[in-house]
């Protein structure tokens, strides 16, 4: 009856929601490297081409929801935050998403090898940038709340702790890439040095997903702090 | 003269319909804006809106109404040119009511944002300046109601802004929200029973027979603010802790406000009532005077209070009819609004509403809601505010004002020509 009020046309389509639903997506993608780097280590390469498959499908939905913020964003949607941080936020968040695929794609392609005795160093790293991931993740889900308080300065401090606990664990991932890579520098004379390139390369951008991560945060800590 | 003795009954009969018509469409459609922000907040089930809004909106016409009504009766048109002809006053406020009505009409049926104050302020000065003449309007007046427009909603989003940034202050950055939530309750509530009772003493029982002066006023009204906020110390007793909450307690917080909201939903329709219902009775209010003292126009006639009451019954009528899905529609349209911020813009739009009633001045309810939600989404308090909304609402000023004017002015000749 009064679809066209002017009252309820009023509330513009807040971003918020759409932007906590990409970062579920992007971490549900990063989570898949854990099967996947499983599969990589059992040499299972028809699981691994079945879980890249959903990593990828994950990425594209999380790139559907990009573009969906960006187009939900015009000039006249008034925002407690800058627009300018959000897209910047939405951004970063889909980076994280790309790194997964990139690393999926890039291990699958070259059916990588890796050494035995890397195996379980390997999976920790990899479960350490996931759960890089999983904070960010959860900080964003706090920004319902920040809204909730018009950003007082109790959540200042919460977002604070949250953000400190997300470069704890980026420093972590940091930690275990230097390891890895030690192991990797003392075998690498042993393996076929094109593999140990590539092998190398997995392991930075593994390294990435934290550091996006923590971006992530850092991106948010600056969109709140206005 | 001869016209309105031979025709009194009709005239009568006829400003009641209309002025009742319009009462109607403001309960059906109207109501809803004020009323629809506390249900969309969950503070208030839609049943409970409508009880309150029954009660209040009456009361509101009744008590504080009467100052807007003598200015749409007397502030507009320049009543000492129509000593000659009485009749072409009731001619006149006739078609601005029909006008006004069916402009509404088409105006909700198309969706736009328009208000039932600028169509009746279009809509007679219309037929004053077209029908009788340039000078019959009080373009002073005018001009002040015009200007209304712009501070009330203005008025509105800085008092907004300032609210919602003293629950910041007061409440989420304290140490423990929830605690003191409920510690600055009786605060607001003391300031909303304060205010509607300040209006309502000064201004409103005038024309009930009662004169109060200032002082007494001032006293009444802060024993008013005193039991309100008795009452919100009695029931906040009622409002618990829920266990593990999270630290930020948003949740308990927002339970609070939900009491509080109770209150400000009763202030809007306080508001709402004094200040809309007033646009649609202010029209019959002069037509009853004219026929009344036979013919003469006089300057200065109270309103006789059983108008207002054709006013507060045309809004009960229209509520029960239709408000309920109104409400409806608007309040889960409005989910973004939480109590606290719902809180914030009620109170200040209230607030606004009232004072510019007891000035006597014709405002926009939806407009002043308007601007005051825009205050609270300044001072970060909402996830997105459409601007584009607040251009068309302008568009719609622009529009309304010549739309109720030609309508009026159309209806005014048909009606000069068919009664001579």
């Amino acid at each position: 009856m009064t679809t066209n009020n002017p009252l309820s046309m009023l509330f513009g389509r807040s971003p918020f929601g759409p932007l906590q639903e990409h970062i579920d997506k992007t971490y549900a993608a990063t989570e898949l490297l854990q099967p996947f780097m499983v599969a990589v280590l059992a040499n299972d390469w028809v699981e691994a081409k079945a879980v890249r498959k959903r990593i990828s499908k994950l990425e594209q939905e999380a790139d559907d929801l990009k573009r969906e913020i960006r187009l939900g964003l015009p000039n006249s949607l008034f925002m407690p935050v800058s627009r300018s941080d959000l897209l910047e936020l939405v951004a970063q968040q889909d980076k994280i998403a790309n790194k997964a695929k990139d690393i999926a794609g890039l291990m699958l392609g070259r059916k990588m090898q890796i050494p035995e005795s890397m195996a379980e160093p390997m999976l920790g790293f990899i479960n350490s940038g996931i759960l890089a991931v999983e904070q960010a993740q959860r900080t964003i889900n706090e920004i319902d709340k920040l809204l909730g308080s018009g950003f007082g300065r109790q959540v200042t401090e919460l977002l604070s702790k949250m953000i400190k606990t997300l470069d704890k664990l980026e420093q972590d991932t940091d930690e275990l890439e230097i390891q890895v890579r030690a192991q990797l520098f003392r075998l690498e004379k042993e393996w076929p040095p094109v593999d140990v390139i590539f092998l190398y390369k997995a392991i930075d951008w593994v390294g990435d997903l934290a550091d996006r991560a923590q971006r992530v945060g850092g991106r948010l800590q600056i969109m709140m702090a206005r | 003269m001869s016209i309105i003795l031979e025709h009194g009954n009709s005239f009568l009969l006829l400003a009641c319909l209309f002025g009742f018509f319009m009462a109607w469409g403001i309960g059906a459609n109207d109501v809803a804006n004020a009323m629809g922000t506390s249900v969309g907040s969950k503070a208030i089930t839609i049943k409970q809106a409508i009880i309150i809004a029954i009660i209040f909106e009456f009361a509101g016409a009744w008590l504080a109404g009467g100052e807007v009504t003598s200015t749409i009766r007397r502030g507009i048109v320049d009543t000492s040119s129509f000593v000659d002809r009485p009749e072409l006053l009731v001619y006149g406020m006739l078609a601005s009511l029909l006008a006004a009505g069916i402009w509404l009409l088409i105006a909700s049926y198309k969706g736009w944002p328009v208000s039932t104050t600028h169509s009746i302020v279009g809509a007679i000065v219309g037929f004053a300046a077209v029908g009788i003449s340039f000078d019959a309007v009080q373009w002073k007046g005018v001009a002040g109601i015009a200007m209304s427009w712009v501070t009330s909603p203005l008025m509105a989003g800085v008092m907004g802004f300032l609210l919602f940034k003293s629950l910041q202050k007061l409440i989420f950055e304290a140490d423990d929200p929830f605690a003191a939530a409920k510690k600055y309750v009786p605060v607001y509530t003391f300031f909303v029973g304060f205010i509607v009772a300040a209006v309502t003493f000064t201004k409103g029982f005038k024309h009930l027979g009662l004169n109060i002066n200032s002082s007494e006023a001032m006293l009444y009204s802060v024993i008013a603010g005193l039991v309100l906020a008795a009452l919100g110390v009695y029931m906040k007793k009622s409002i618990q802790r829920d266990a593990n909450n999270g630290q930020l307690q948003i949740q308990n917080v927002e339970k609070v406000f939900a009491l509080l909201m109770v209150f400000t939903a009763c202030a809007m329709a306080f508001a709402h009532g004094s200040n809309d219902v007033a646009n649609a009775i202010g029209p019959v209010a002069a037509i009853i005077g004219v026929i009344q003292a036979g013919g003469e126009v006089l300057d200065k006639v109270n309103t006789p209070s059983w108008v207002l009451l054709i006013g507060g019954g045309g809004i009960v009528v229209g509520l029960v009819m239709y408000g309920h899905r109104v409400i409806a529609t608007v309040g889960t349209n409005i989910t973004e609004l939480t109590p606290s911020r719902g809180f914030a813009a009620t109170l200040a739009t209230a607030t606004t509403v009232v004072v510019a009633s007891g000035i006597g001045m014709p405002i926009s309810t939806t407009h002043t809601l308007v601007g005051a939600v825009l205050g609270v989404g300044l001072a970060r308090g909402l996830a997105a505010i459409n601007m584009r909304v607040v251009g068309s609402i302008f568009a719609s000023w622009l529009v309304t004002l010549p739309a109720g004017a030609i309508l009026s002015v159309i209806i005014f000749f048909i009606l000069k020509a068919s009664f001579g």
